[in-house]
């Protein structure tokens, strides 16, 4: 008899199930054709993009027209903004623009490290939502800041492991672990991954999925890191829900102590 | 008409409506949005949304992003 290969549980974000626990961006890449390929690879159901204008004298193409729009739910950033005011307009023109939604709330707070505005990036939910959005907001990885966010009605948080673009890796697991515990949308670690064990430690502390772009469109090779990052939280995940051994300090012989050969 | 689009001033032929103005700029993707003096437009109004002299006039679509 075959025996069934375990997969790991599936995420959902508001009414939508995903089958991977892996969000990708779509910036940095060195053409539309390698994006589309890392996308594929990665095996990602949700991917973000930006809203920039038009550039009038220039061929209008976008990564939109590389991507089969069936396959993936896509998630527009509020990347750039720094007001609440240009968060609601830009998370509006996206919607309008057809782009589905869900809206990435990003409000940056500080040009040097991007670190957001909490303050604005709470009211800037808090808006959306009763506009109809479903908003997954990145934010510092702050217990008391996740709590609220998610009593204003957003269907996930997303703090950050470490600074956007860094390749940090998670800096703060406890504080991670203390959101996990402390709310009950889901928890998707947004920026800081440098590569795929920092992947995968994310996804053992059990939060429900990485939203990524850097550690893939930057890595020498991004259709290879695409796939260790797909590899890396799905082995993540089923390592959490398999639940790990506690540590010792002292060895635990695997092979039976009983029945040794007597010289 | 001077209009100042996504910034730049213009100076279009067609004095009408947003629907008019995206022809004429040719542009025609499905995925874009317009903002007429900081308000949303709605896609089903572009014909029927007419332009002044001096508008400010914001053209977005989706590029790469985190």
């Amino acid at each position: 008899m075959e025996t069934a290969v375990e997969t790991e549980s599936k995420l959902k974000i508001a009414d939508t199930v995903f089958n991977s626990r892996l969000i990708v961006g779509t910036g940095k890449y060195a053409s539309f054709e390698q994006n589309r390929q890392a996308l594929e690879i990665s095996g990602a159901e949700m991917i973000t993009v930006a809203v920039r204008r038009i550039e009038l004298d220039k061929t209008k193409e976008s990564i939109l027209n590389y991507i089969d729009p069936e396959k993936y739910t896509l998630l527009p950033n509020t990347a750039g903004c720094y007001s609440v005011k240009e968060t609601v307009m830009t998370a509006q023109l996206a919607r309008e623009a057809g782009l589905g939604n869900f809206v990435k709330v990003e409000v940056i707070g500080d040009e040097k490290t991007l670190f957001p505005d909490n303050e604005a990036t709470l009211e800037a939910s808090e808006l959306l939502v009763k506009d109809g959005f479903h908003v997954m907001p990145y934010c510092t990885d702050d217990v008391v800041l996740c709590k609220k966010l998610e009593d204003v009605g957003c269907s996930a948080v997303m703090p950050l492991a470490a600074p956007i673009g860094s390749g940090l890796g998670i800096r703060n697991p406890y504080n991670i672990k203390l959101i996990l515990e402390a709310v009950t949308v889901p928890v998707i670690v947004d920026a800081g991954v440098g590569t795929a064990s920092d992947a995968g430690r994310a996804m053992e502390l059990g939060v429900d999925g990485l939203l990524m772009n850097t550690a893939i469109a930057g890595a020498k090779n991004p259709l290879k890191m695409a796939q260790a990052m797909k590899l890396a939280v799905q082995s993540g995940r089923l390592a959490f829900e398999a639940g790990r051994i506690p540590k010792k300090l002292y060895a635990t012989a695997s092979s039976p102590i009983d029945g040794l050969i007597d010289l | 008409m001077q209009l100042v689009i996504n910034g730049q001033e213009k100076d279009l032929q067609s004095s009408g409506t947003i629907a008019q103005m995206l022809k004429e700029l040719d542009i025609t993707g499905s995925h874009i949005a317009v903002a007429l003096n900081f308000q949303v437009v709605p896609r089903s109004s572009y014909d029927q949304t007419p332009l002044h002299e001096g508008d400010k006039v914001e053209i977005v679509h989706a590029v790469g992003g985190g």
